[in-house]
This record gives structure tokens, C-alpha cells and sequence, in this order.
């Protein structure tokens, strides 16, 4: 009845948007809106793209232009080899991997005690992990590095090593509340069975919970590689050895040494992977689920 | 997927098949914790409480007591009272950090609140690819940030052959030294961040949008209220507890802004881009000051201390209106 009536309709009534004067306006703002969105959009990514396989002079002098001298395929090659993005490639892409593998570790195990285990000390560790929400990162930012230079208990040093990314990266309260918040969503009866049918605590996760919960895995997973890609400051202090680098601490840091059209093939090809997931998981980005459960509430 | 009715999911929920849980745990003993799986708990309960222990919360409990020590990793650490906060208080630069970093923050509010806003509500108009327009809004969010400010970094280029400056000589403006200038380096560091981030709200407020009772444009029809006065009295009153956080996250978001100011101009022209955050990052591992780590801990505790309390204001005086 009016119920689906009303799902449909939006500010402008659907008796307005048959009128001519009001559609005309919507579709001009609405065309309007489209023609700003690609320009500020999808402009820059594809002026990168462009500037990537264009001789350095074209782009000096004439940056807007489009191909005056033609296409200089060759820049793609130059930047992945000579400038070895390459191997800054290949250190992102570790970095990327290892913050996935850790994150997914923690925020499931963490997420699986919390919410289906619940032993008696549950409450206080879930109290904590909330409590580091209000922690700003900044705070962080010292007394960690010193931490990594000198890990408690162990006394080694982390500089240096992928570790020093991979692990603050894991200790993510958001992580294990939202997958936590998921766990308890899920059927208890289906646990009880899987009890009852004599599967222990490892085989309840690994076979029952985890089989069960692939969308929140798929979210934490795919915002765990974005957020390892995007890092620049944390991975630049703890590895400060060019070696380990992954592109985002190397790209300023080179940028003075390569030739402008070098540098700009570079960027282009740091940013291909993140466009690239960010369209085969649009639904993910643009549900919102990322951007936090508190803000849709 | 089994579907199960609300009654028995509740009971089953309530009560494990076992004993009543207040019993047992009344007079445990370890051999019944170990019987019972406890430790097998504790072992899947292991990685979060070791991540969480040595990279959050020791951290978090070393930042205070550091704040009130003189580190230098080579002595040992040595007390010295409230003397950290004393010297990050008495160095010129803070007043300028301070006063960037607010400044950055209102133009960014300027900048980056309304716009994301009016096109989230255009865009909820929308009938047809609908998911063009929010994928378009939300691109600039996926490029690599580092990406993105090298790149602006090249179009804000203060030459007439500039990407911006070419676009400004098409209306007879400029050329704009944008990032040279003291006055002009701010906001077109804002104007990047806000492109950077702006999507994101984008999301969030279409997300809101969907839930606006859409009845209530019915009455307000009936009440002979046109497209502005539905949006007035409708449309933004039913946002406003979402209206409110993404305010104060971007607030607490930009104050602590590092990543436009060290790629784009160091800090510079002549401080001009100084925030807070750089201010902490040069006390910490600045290469002239460097390793007074007592003092960047002091000035981020200090941060997160206003920020705490302009928060807790914030809710509390929004409280009344929020929902």
C-alpha cells in the first residue's frame, strides 16, 4: 500500500517530476552535477593516466593537451624497471598482505571469543579494545615507535622489519567490534549443534563461524589491503631502510631523482591496484559498511 | 540459511545445555577451567590480547608516564615532573602550530562540509545510475593519498604552465604562486584534502538519506511547502544526529592533519603550514630538534586531551537536538 508508494519518492513529489518546468530544472542540475562529479572525479586520475605515457616537454609545456607529440609507452617500462618501482611494488604489495593476514587473525579469533566463547574475562578485554577507540592515533604515534625499537618481554628491535607495520596495523579495535558485532548475528543453535555434534572450540571457528560470516570477512579484508596501500607515516618512521619501502614512503622520497614523465608513470601505477579493487568491490565501498557502523545508526 | 522462530532462539541463547553458568563459576578450579576448554579459549583469545597489550594499550600507558620523563634512549629515563608540558607550552612555534591547525580546520569545514552535503541530496534525486554518480564522488577517496598530493602537488606548479594556473588563465585570472605564498599555501592544501576526503561523506550522507521518512514530504506538500522548505524542514532535520558526528569526526580528523603539510610544503612558507601533528613529528624525529620525545608526547596527550573535552562539550550541548 502507501508503503511502497512512498519508498520510491524522494523530495520531489512524483506529480512534480512530471511537470516540464521541474523536470527540466532536476535534469539540468542533475547534468550539471554529473558533468562536475567526472570533472573533479575521474579528471585528475585521468589527466595521471594520460601524463603517464606523455614525453616530459608535452607535459611542461603544454599540460593540458592531449598527446601533442604522441604516446610514450616506453615511461611504463622505464618506471617499473629503471626506477624500480618494481621492487617498491612487490614491498607494498607484502606490506598489503601481511597487514590482511594479521588483521583478519586477530579480528576473528578476537571477534569469535568476544561474542561466541565469552569466557568470564571477556568483558574486561572487550572494555579495553572499546576504551583504544578514544585513544587518537597521534598519541600512539611515540610510544609505539619506541615499542617497536624495543619490544616488551622479547627486547628485540622490529625496525626495519615488515612486522613493525604488519602488527599495529592488526591491533584494530574497529576491526574486532564490527566482526564481533556479526558473530552475533549468527544463529546460536547452529554453535549448539556443531557442541553437541563433539567439534571443539578450534573446529566450531574454522568450520561453523568462519564458512558463516564470508561478507564481514570480505569487508575487513578488502579495507585491511586499501588502508596498507594508503599508509605513509607509521611505515615511513619504523622502515627506514629504502629496501623494505613500500611505494607510498618511496614516492616522495624519489620523486627529486627521476625525470618528470618517469615519476608521473610512477604514481600512475601505484594507483592502478586500489582503483582496480575499489570497482570490483563497489558495493563494499559505497555501502558505507566501511566507514563505520556507528555513523549510520 | 536455518530460520528459527523468536522464542526458542531466546531460551537456546539464554541457557546453555549444560549447567547453569552462575553455579559452576561460583566454585571453579583450575581443573575445571581446563576441563571446561578455558584454555583453548585462552589460546584463541591469544593474538588479540598480544597484539592489543604490547601495540595499544603498553603504548598508551607508556605515553603518560613518558610525558612526565626525559627519554633519550641512550640514559635511562629520569623524572622530571610536568617540565615536558612546560617546554612544549613556552616554544613559540606552538602558538603558530595552533593557530594553522584551527585555520586549516575552519577552511576545511568551509570547504568540505556544505558541498558533499548539497550533492548527497542531489544525488538521492537521482533515478537513473545512481551508482555512477556515488562511484564518481567516491574515486578520489581510493587513490593512494600519497598519490594524490604529489600529483596536485604538480597541477598547483606557480610557472603560467601550471596545470591550475593554464586553468586560471582561461578566465583571465592568475598565475597563482598557490603553495609559494604564505597566505595562499593553506587553502590550497585544504582544497586537496577536502578532494581527497570528501567522497567519504558523501557515502555517509546518502546512506542517511535513505532513511528519511518520506512520508512526512507528503504532509509537508499538503502544507503547500515547496522543494526548499521540504529540504528545510524535512530532509535536514531527519540528518541532523548524522549531521552532527561527521562534523565533529572531521574536526577531530583535520586537527591532526600531516600528510598535506609534510609532502606539499614541509611546514613551510615561513611556518605558514605548520600544524600540530608536524610540530609533534619534529620534536620526535625532526632532524634540527629530534629525539625530545617527552616533549611530543606532552604536546600529543595535550591534543588528545582538548580534543576529549571539545568532544564531550560537543555531545553534550548537541544532545538536546541529535535525535
Amino acid at each position: 500500500m502507501a508503503a511502497a508508494d512512498t519508498a520510491e519518492r524522494g523530495i520531489v513529489s512524483a506529480h512534480d517530476r512530471r511537470r516540464p518546468a521541474v523536470r527540466a530544472t532536476l535534469g539540468v542540475l542533475q547534468g550539471g552535477l554529473l558533468a562536475g562529479l567526472l570533472l573533479v572525479g575521474l579528471g585528475p586520475i585521468l589527466w595521471l593516466a594520460k601524463a603517464a605515457v606523455t614525453p616530459t616537454q608535452d607535459t611542461l609545456r603544454n599540460p593540458l593537451a592531449l598527446f601533442p607529440n604522441g604516446v610514450d609507452w616506453a615511461n611504463l617500462v622505464t618506471a617499473w624497471t629503471r626506477a624500480e618501482i618494481d621492487h617498491f611494488f612487490l614491498n607494498t604489495l607484502i606490506v598489503a598482505a601481511g597487514a590482511w593476514f594479521f588483521q583478519l587473525l586477530v579480528a576473528t579469533t578476537g571477534g569469535y571469543v568476544l561474542s561466541v566463547l565469552r569466557p568470564r574475562y571477556g568483558g574486561i578485554i572487550l572494555g579495553l579494545v572499546l576504551a583504544t577507540l578514544f585513544v587518537p592515533s597521534v598519541v600512539l604515534l611515540v610510544p609505539l615507535y619506541l615499542t617497536i625499537l624495543d619490544v616488551p618481554l622479547a627486547h628485540i628491535s622490529l625496525l626495519n622489519t615488515f612486522w613493525a607495520v604488519w602488527l599495529p596495523m592488526a591491533a584494530s579495535a574497529f576491526n574486532v567490534l564490527i566482526v564481533k558485532r556479526f558473530f552475533d548475528s549468527l544463529p546460536r543453535e547452529v554453535f549448539e549443534a556443531a557442541r553437541v555434534d563433539g567439534a571443539g572450540p578450534f573446529r566450531l571457528l574454522w568450520s561453523v563461524v568462519l564458512p558463516m560470516s564470508k561478507p564481514i570477512l570480505g569487508v575487513v579484508s578488502v579495507f585491511a589491503v586499501i588502508a596498507a596501500w594508503k599508509d605513509y607515516l607509521w611505515p615511513m618512521l619504523v622502515l627506514p631502510d629504502p629496501e623494505n619501502q613500500p611505494l607510498s614512503v618511496r614516492l616522495p622520497a624519489i620523486a627529486p631523482y627521476l625525470e618528470l614523465d618517469v615519476f608521473l608513470a610512477a604514481l600512475a601505477i601505484s594507483t592502478v591496484l586500489p582503483v582496480a579493487l575499489f570497482l570490483a568491490f563497489q558495493r563494499l565501498f559505497l555501502s558505507g559498511a566501511g566507514l563505520g557502523g556507528a555513523v549510520k545508526g | 540459511m536455518t530460520t528459527l522462530t523468536g522464542p526458542v532462539r531466546a531460551t537456546t541463547a539464554a541457557t546453555p545445555p549444560s549447567s547453569p553458568p552462575t553455579r559452576r563459576r561460583a566454585r571453579r578450579t583450575p581443573a575445571g577451567w581446563l576441563r571446561d576448554g578455558g584454555l583453548s579459549t585462552l589460546v584463541i583469545a591469544l593474538p588479540m590480547i598480544l597484539v592489543f597489550g604490547v601495540f595499544s594499550w603498553f603504548p598508551i600507558g607508556r605515553a603518560l608516564i613518558m610525558s612526565v620523563q626525559q627519554t633519550n634512549l641512550v640514559t635511562a629515563p629520569e623524572f622530571v615532573g610536568l617540565e615536558n608540558f612546560a617546554f612544549v607550552l613556552s616554544d613559540p612555534l606552538l602558538g603558530k602550530a595552533v593557530a594553522n591547525t584551527l585555520w586549516f580546520a575552519l577552511l576545511a569545514l568551509v570547504f568540505g562540509y556544505p558541498v558533499p552535503l548539497a550533492a548527497a541530496v542531489l544525488m538521492s534525486e537521482v533515478k537513473r545510475m545512481r551508482g555512477l554518480y556515488s562511484a564518481l564522488a567516491y574515486l578520489p577517496v581510493v587513490v593512494p593519498p600519497v598519490v594524490a598530493v604529489l600529483l596536485w602537488k604538480f597541477f598547483y606548479d606557480a610557472s603560467p604552465t601550471g596545470v591550475f594556473n593554464v586553468v586560471a588563465g582561461w578566465f583571465g585570472l592568475g598565475p597563482f604562486p598557490w603553495l609559494q605564498d604564505a597566505t595562499s599555501a593553506m587553502p590550497s592544501l585544504v582544497l586537496e584534502a577536502t578532494w581527497a576526503a570528501a567522497g567519504g561523506t558523501v557515502i555517509i550522507y546518502l546512506a542517511a538519506l535513505v532513511g528519511v521518512r518520506t512520508e512526512l514530504y507528503e504532509a509537508a506538500e499538503v502544507d503547500g511547502a515547496g522543494v526548499w522548505r521540504k529540504i528545510w524542514h524535512v530532509t535536514l532535520p531527519q540528518l541532523r544526529g548524522v549531521l552532527f558526528i561527521t562534523l565533529i569526526l572531521q574536526v577531530i580528523g583535520t586537527s591532526q592533519v600531516f600528510l598535506e603539510p609534510f609532502l606539499f610544503t614541509g611546514g613551510g612558507p615561513n611556518n605558514a603550514t605548520l600544524t600540530i601533528l608536524m610540530l609533534i613529528y619534529d620534536y620526535a624525529f625532526g632532524s634540527s630538534l629530534g629525539g625530545n620525545y617527552g616533549a611530543a608526547t606532552a604536546l600529543s596527550l595535550m591534543l588528545a586531551g582538548v580534543l576529549a573535552v571539545l568532544s564531550a562539550i560537543y555531545f553534550r550541548v548537541t544532545r538536546p537536538w541529535s535525535s
